[in-house]
């Protein structure tokens, strides 16, 4: 088992015309992803890396059975791509795309408020159960099949702190993305990690902005039953700086480091201080 | 994006929120020619990108009109937490009978627009939630349905107990969300939000700031933009596609993706080190692109050594070796660097690098740990020149 995707995800590649869309669905294909086609509207009937192109995701789901999308269009239509699955009854959708405005993604999930489909991103790398399934962009080479789930709001220190997992590998890799407000938090994928038997331990990347992390560690507290690890970025981090992501500010003095490493603490979470100590601390805890 | 005061308040009044008389002068004399028309005495308020100007004296009262250039004068081009300021408001004196807050923000929590009120308005709300967050009151607003005249009406009634009061309020608040949607704002604040003499309420400061991931759809923001307010080198960083913040510590760092630049910097610190500076080359890799990154952190004279700290996924290890390069050929680079980089294409980018003067690191800690040494032994080694110069 695994979470969120596996071998039968059938996805699609919303965008799959543009530059991103057409070099990720070849390499998610080519990881063994069960790609299925593509939407760009108004170029349906083509083929992009062997894969049919439909106009609209409706149509694509009529005509292969997909029950998950990954977004590569610009921001600024980024929110209709993710409606339009949404009103499809999709599963899954992951929007890898960064920069959509704020407020609009407050409104994309309230639309999603009580129907099927699970946002991940805006902003982040995707998803990835190694040896099942791919839906994101991340380098496949970094992730093994195992035992450790890892949640992160992180992109490139997501695929350090997966290669740290050294010989237990990784039953799932979640970026939830580093935007103020997103799909998926913490506490959706640690609720999943905790129920998949496949996953013996998990790793929770953090960084500055925002609770997500304290709301993490009390669900931690309070219901996880199995050993958990933290890293939390941003130790110095100045505030009121953007440090990259939309998400990563300290504002009015909260959303420190500090605090969400005391809070991590508090709920009995290995903190890590260095991507180096994952290995050694996961072999004391497992 | 921030705008300044004078500017919030001119999409206050177009949008109908009360706002005082007053007028913006870039000079003194412009000040004193303004003040006149205003009629005396007036407040004269620093625009300034910043805030805590109160308490660095960037807002006077003047009382005659002979004072006026004077006043203005001190304040135009005084320096607020290292911001110049260049203009100066000068508003019309009010009779204030008492000062609330509101504001909007989105709560990342319940991913939705909080509205926030006090009574305790005219001090730092930050300040107010952390010692006393039962002052502060709260109402979620529906996305769909937007802020509802009821949920308005019963903050102001919370504020001022009083029905025609409230239903003003109510207004304002309702003109601020619509404001926040239309503007695509990130925050929106009236601190204070002033009672008059009068009996009726008036927007006495206004504060907004813009989301920036909007700007596709903002060309007006361009205009507005005051770039004074930010560091050039962040600016020219920008454009180029990266995204530097300025640090106090002689370590540089080149890395791709935000957590991985902080954690970079973090390490740093961990290791005895100071950061000097965040530096994420983005997801998209191109050699020029380095060269930029580069020239941004060897203008600053603190570096003593620089980190390169590439996870290629997107990022492929060959460009930032070759812009590493690139950029050794274009400028004189004078500090040792260590680069550490894995993932895509990192055999080709170690064969790209070899027989050249950049130290190579496997991991990121060991990485880190080359660089702050180096960074130490070249601070000693430039002291003991100067001794040694004596």
């Amino acid at each position: 088992m695994s979470i969120l995707v596996d071998k039968n995800t059938r996805v699609i590649v919303q965008g799959i015309t543009g530059r991103d869309g057409a070099f990720h669905a070849k390499a998610m294909k080519e990881y063994g992803t069960n790609v299925v086609g593509g939407v760009t509207p108004g170029k349906g009937g083509q083929m992009v890396a062997g894969l049919p192109v439909f106009d609209s995701v409706e149509e694509a789901v009529k005509k292969t059975g997909a029950n998950a999308s990954i977004i590569f269009v610009p921001a600024s239509f980024a929110t209709d791509a993710m409606y339009e699955c949404i009103a499809s009854d999709l599963d899954l959708v992951v929007c890898i795309s960064e920069g959509v405005p704020t407020m609009d993604m407050v409104k994309v999930l309230d639309y999603a408020r009580g129907r099927k489909t699970r946002v991940l991103g805006p902003n982040c790398p995707g998803v990835i159960s190694p040896g099942k399934a791919k839906v994101g962009i991340m380098p496949a080479a970094s992730f093994k099949p195992g035992c450790v789930g890892v949640v992160s709001r992180s992109g490139t220190l997501t695929y350090e702190v997966a290669s740290q997992t050294g010989e237990f590998g990784q039953s799932t890799v979640v970026g939830i993305g580093g935007d103020p407000v997103i799909g998926t938090n913490f506490i959706d994928c640690l609720e999943r990690f905790n129920a998949d038997p496949e996953t013996k331990a998990i790793v929770v990347v953090g960084e500055i902005g925002g609770t997500d992390e304290e709301r993490a560690a009390e669900w931690v507290k309070a219901n996880c039953r199995k050993p958990v690890l933290g890293f939390i970025a941003g130790q110095t981090a100045p505030p009121g700086k953007r440090m990259g992501h939309a998400g990563a500010i300290i504002s009015g003095g909260s959303g420190t480091a500090p605090e969400k490493t005391k809070a991590f603490e508090a709920a009995g979470i290995t903190v890590v201080h260095e991507p180096d100590e994952i290995g050694p601390k996961l072999k004391s805890r497992l | 994006m921030k705008i300044h005061e004078y500017q919030a308040k001119e999409i206050f009044a177009a949008f109908g929120i009360p706002v005082p008389r007053e007028r913006v002068a870039t000079n003194p004399a412009e000040a004193a020619m303004l003040a006149p028309e205003l009629g005396m005495p007036v407040v004269i308020k620093a625009q300034v990108l910043v805030g805590g100007r109160g308490k660095a004296g960037g807002v006077k009262k003047v009382v005659s009109a002979d004072q006026v250039e004077a006043v203005a004068s001190s304040i135009i081009g005084m320096d607020i937490k290292g911001l110049r300021v260049n203009k100066v408001l000068v508003s019309e004196c009010v009779d204030i009978k008492g000062e609330a807050y509101v504001g909007i923000i989105i709560d990342r929590a319940t991913r939705a627009p909080v509205l926030m009120a006090s009574a305790a308005g005219g001090v730092e709300i930050e300040e107010v939630a952390k010692a006393t967050p039962e002052k502060i009151l709260k109402v979620g607003i529906d996305p769909a349905a937007g802020l509802l005249s009821f949920q308005a009406r019963n903050i102001g009634m919370a504020l001022y107990g009083d029905a025609k009061l409230a239903r003003e309020f109510a207004g304002i608040a309702q003109k601020l969300y619509r404001i926040f949607v239309q503007k695509d704002c990130s925050l929106i604040e009236i601190n204070p939000l002033v009672k008059l003499g009068s009996g009726s309420l008036l927007a006495l400061d206004a504060k907004i700031n813009f989301d920036d991931n909007a700007d596709f759809r903002h060309k007006e923001w361009e205009e507005i933009r005051d770039l004074s307010a930010e560091e050039p080198t962040e600016v020219e960083a920008k454009a180029a596609g990266l995204t530097y913040i300025k640090l106090a510590g002689n370590v540089g760092c080149v890395v791709n993706g935000a957590g991985l630049a902080m954690a970079t910097m973090d390490l740093i610190k961990r290791y005895g080190g100071e950061p000097a500076n965040f530096l994420d080359v983005g997801g998209s890799s191109s050699p020029e692109k380095m060269v930029t990154a580069m020239r941004i952190i060897l203008s600053d004279p603190n570096v003593k050594a620089i980190l390169i700290n590439i996870f290629g996924g997107i990022t492929r290890c060959d460009d930032i070796a070759t812009g590493l390069l690139a950029a050794q050929k274009q400028a004189d680079i004078r500090v040792p660097l260590v680069a550490r980089l894995t993932g895509t294409n990192a055999d080709k980018a170690r064969e790209i690098l070899k027989g050249s003067v950049v130290t190579s690191a496997d991991s990121m800690s060991d990485a880190v740990k080359r660089a702050v040494a180096l960074a130490r032994s070249n601070v000693e080694g430039r002291m003991s020149n100067v001794g040694g110069a004596k």
